[in-house]
């Protein structure tokens, strides 16, 4: 077993440490003091030494962000928080913010500082009614303590920070519809370049970062870069918290430095496959990552090595599957949810999630045909890459990479007119079916009507 | 019919000037919210007065508010009970978790409402917090580890006027009283700053 690192996750194991006075006694605000000690371009040069990468999915180095925010336009520079945390299978942000609120707020601050920003607007996930009432108490005891509004502990730097709260749309993390959201639009995503940092929120320098990158930050700025680089590998350094759930003993989120073999996380620290069954597949970065199989268990959890396996690290988020379970059904649901979640703005993902949907229910409802697994592959092929945003990437990914791993398990249920996992024939997968939620202003047949269609 | 109080027109003042100067519009969606807390949804006249207030036309706003869920078009429930069935969630039984809260809160096969109008019931997406799977929220507030016997229970409770404390947080009380957290103003509604927080006393790993 190895010896857990407790970097994120440090205060997480003393009850009361969610609000400021315990923040404080454990060490609390004292990166941002060390910041603000700094002119802006040392603390970029800080947080660029790190080699911290952004924890939101894209993996994009911090301080290289940050270093893009032009200085001299003359508008206002904006920092926004992206707390709009949706990605199936992701909760590490919820939770960063449920048992140590001020790290991140920490680290927005000084991110903040770092950009010349005077106001931060934290997006907050709508359906995050808690987490979003704790983010409204801590703003408000940063506030009375000294560290937002004006002259922030005598630095004469001044910051507001405004908490938005979203209204349900998973699009909405994407950072340019989060944009149109918080200008109170509808969350569409918008053509980059220009990126955010040059003309982003009311067409201003705009910083976009997410809450597990901020929580690193305060961390960064009192220990040092060279240490943030003892944890991990060279071009993923630092510790992640990783997202387990599904079939596992104990699903929850687990910090391990970047570069753990999978297999620890699953086996050792969520305490394996529930019930002892064979684990069949996993995602390792949430559902908009490639599928992996038992065979990668040793591949490092970091950037690098997950894409050498053919994944992406993205959230970090890991869904575990056993051999009980019907790839065709996990395949379906998550397609559904693509489905429902795009936002309508291209046709490759609004129609293609459409339609992925209705041939996989059919397989899954067992009047596949043989053809129906040429026309899949084609229409990952039609949406990879072909949408405005990476959203549909994301809706290809469980599809491709399940028809790679499993199409026996496809080939199967189409051959045989049922489920070879579960056993389940078409009359009641079509009774499960009939109630799936329709993609958003469209009429959806029903399944009958469907079945009928589709001969 | 002008759906907000002179206090609460006040308040969207107030919600208008979190923004910059210019930039009102923002205010957009805790202005629906806060009109969702008068009406339990959001009617034509809501958008009319979040229209009115912004500057812009009811069809603007209309276009937003279609756009997100949580913004309510349609007649609501006091309870929106949501169930999600993502697939951490999935894996783990939610498909007969969100047929026992349809079957309790008497939900008729097409359609979210119940018949007492009581509990809007419908699929949720991953409610990041996928650890605690099945996962039901009534009005934002989340259930972990859900059954079909204890989302039951969990509904004939709501129904009997219980408030079943959930897994973090206080009782969140009643889709008019959350949509009024939701758009930002909890003084106007006496719920002061949140306290001791249950996660503590979660298992700690
Ligand atoms: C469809 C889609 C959804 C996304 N959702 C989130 C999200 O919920 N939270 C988040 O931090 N980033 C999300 N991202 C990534 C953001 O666009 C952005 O890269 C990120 O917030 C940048 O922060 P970071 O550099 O700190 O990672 C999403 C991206 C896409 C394409
Ligand atoms: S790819 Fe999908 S979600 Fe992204 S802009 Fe196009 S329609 Fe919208
Ligand atoms: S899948 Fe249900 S909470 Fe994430």
């Amino acid at each position: 077993m190895s010896e857990p690192v407790r970097i994120l996750t440090g205060r997480w194991r003393e009850p009361d440490t969610v609000w400021i006075d315990r923040y404080l006694e454990t060490g609390g605000y004292e990166g941002l003091r060390r910041a603000l000690a700094m002119s802006p371009q040392e603390v970029i040069e800080v947080v660029k030494a790190s080699g911290l990468r952004g924890r939101g999915g894209a993996g994009f180095p911090t301080g290289v962000k940050w270093s893009f925010v032009p200085q001299d336009t003359g508008k206002p520079t904006y920092l926004v928080v992206n707390f709009d945390e949706s990605e199936p299978g992701t909760f590490n942000n919820r939770e960063l913010v449920e048992r140590d609120p001020h790290q991140f707020l920490e680290g927005a601050i000084i991110a903040a500082y770092a950009v010349q920003s005077h106001t931060a607007f934290i997006y907050c996930r709508g359906e995050f009614l808690w987490p979003g009432r704790i983010l409204e108490r801590v703003v408000a005891e940063a506030y009375d303590r000294g560290f937002l509004g004006r002259d922030i502990l005598g630095s004469g730097y001044d910051l507001e920070v405004v908490i938005h709260r979203g209204a349900g749309a998973y699009i909405c993390g994407e950072e340019t519809a989060l944009l149109s959201s918080l200008e109170g639009y509808r969350g569409q995503p918008r053509l980059r370049p220009p990126f955010p940092a040059v003309e982003g929120l009311y067409a201003s320098p705009t910083l976009i970062n997410n809450v597990e990158t901020l929580s690193n930050v305060p961390h960064i700025l009192v220990n040092g870069p060279e240490w943030f680089r003892g944890f991990g590998p060279e071009k993923s350094p630092g510790t992640k918290l990783f997202s387990v759930s599904g079939k596992v003993e104990r699903p929850g989120n687990y910090e391990a430095p970047m570069g753990t073999p999978a297999r620890v996380v699953i086996e050792e620290m969520a305490g394996g496959v529930l019930g002892g069954k064979r684990l069949k597949a996993w995602t390792p970065g949430g559902s908009s990552t490639p599928f992996l199989t038992a065979e990668h268990l040793d591949v490092g959890l970091d950037f690098e090595s997950i894409q050498a396996a053919g994944s992406l690290l993205g959230t970090g988020a890991i869904m575990v599957c056993d051999e009980t379970d019907c790839m065709v059904e996990v395949t379906r649901r998550l397609l559904q949810f693509y489905a429902h979640e795009s936002c309508g703005k291209c046709t490759p993902c609004r129609e293609g999630t459409w339609w992925v949907v209705r041939v996989l229910g059919r397989i899954e409802a067992g009047a596949g045909r043989p053809e129906d697994l040429p026309l899949l592959d084609d229409q990952c092929t039609n949406m990879l890459f072909r949408g405005f945003c990476a959203l549909v990437d994301g809706a290809v990914s469980p599809m491709s990479s399940s028809l790679a791993y499993f199409r026996d398990e496809y080939e199967a249920h189409v051959r045989e007119h049922r489920c070879p996992v579960t056993g389940r024939g078409p009359g009641l997968v079509a009774e499960q079916g009939a109630r799936e939620e329709a993609p958003a202003a469209t009429t959806v047949p029903s399944w009958a009507d469907l079945a009928e269609e589709l001969g | 019919m002008a759906v907000l109080t002179p206090e609460l027109r006040a308040e969207a003042e107030r919600i208008k000037a979190r923004y910059p100067a210019g930039r009102e519009r923002s205010a957009i969606m805790p202005l629906l919210y806060l009109v969702q807390s008068v009406e339990g949804r959001v009617t034509q006249d809501g958008l009319r007065e979040v229209a009115s207030l912004l500057g812009i036309t009811t069809a603007e706003v209309e276009a937003v508010a279609g756009f997100y869920t949580m913004i309510r078009l349609r007649p609501t429930g006091r309870y929106v009970v949501s169930v999600c069935t993502n697939l951490a969630c999935a894996l783990r039984g939610a498909r007969g978790v969100l047929e026992a809260a349809r079957r309790t809160a008497g939900v008729p096969t097409d359609g979210e409402l119940s018949e007492d109008g009581l509990f809007t019931v419908h699929e949720e997406e991953c409610l990041a917090a996928c650890d605690a799977a099945p996962v039901v929220a009534v009005n934002f507030a989340n259930y972990d580890r859900m059954t079909e016997a204890t989302v039951s229970e969990l509904i004939e409770a709501l129904r009997r006027g219980e408030e079943p404390p959930p897994a973090r947080g206080p009782f969140p009380g009643d889709f008019r009283l959350v949509s009024r957290l939701l758009a930002g103003v909890p003084e106007s509604v006496g719920a002061g700053a949140p306290e001791a927080t249950a996660t503590a006393e979660e298992p700690l790993r």
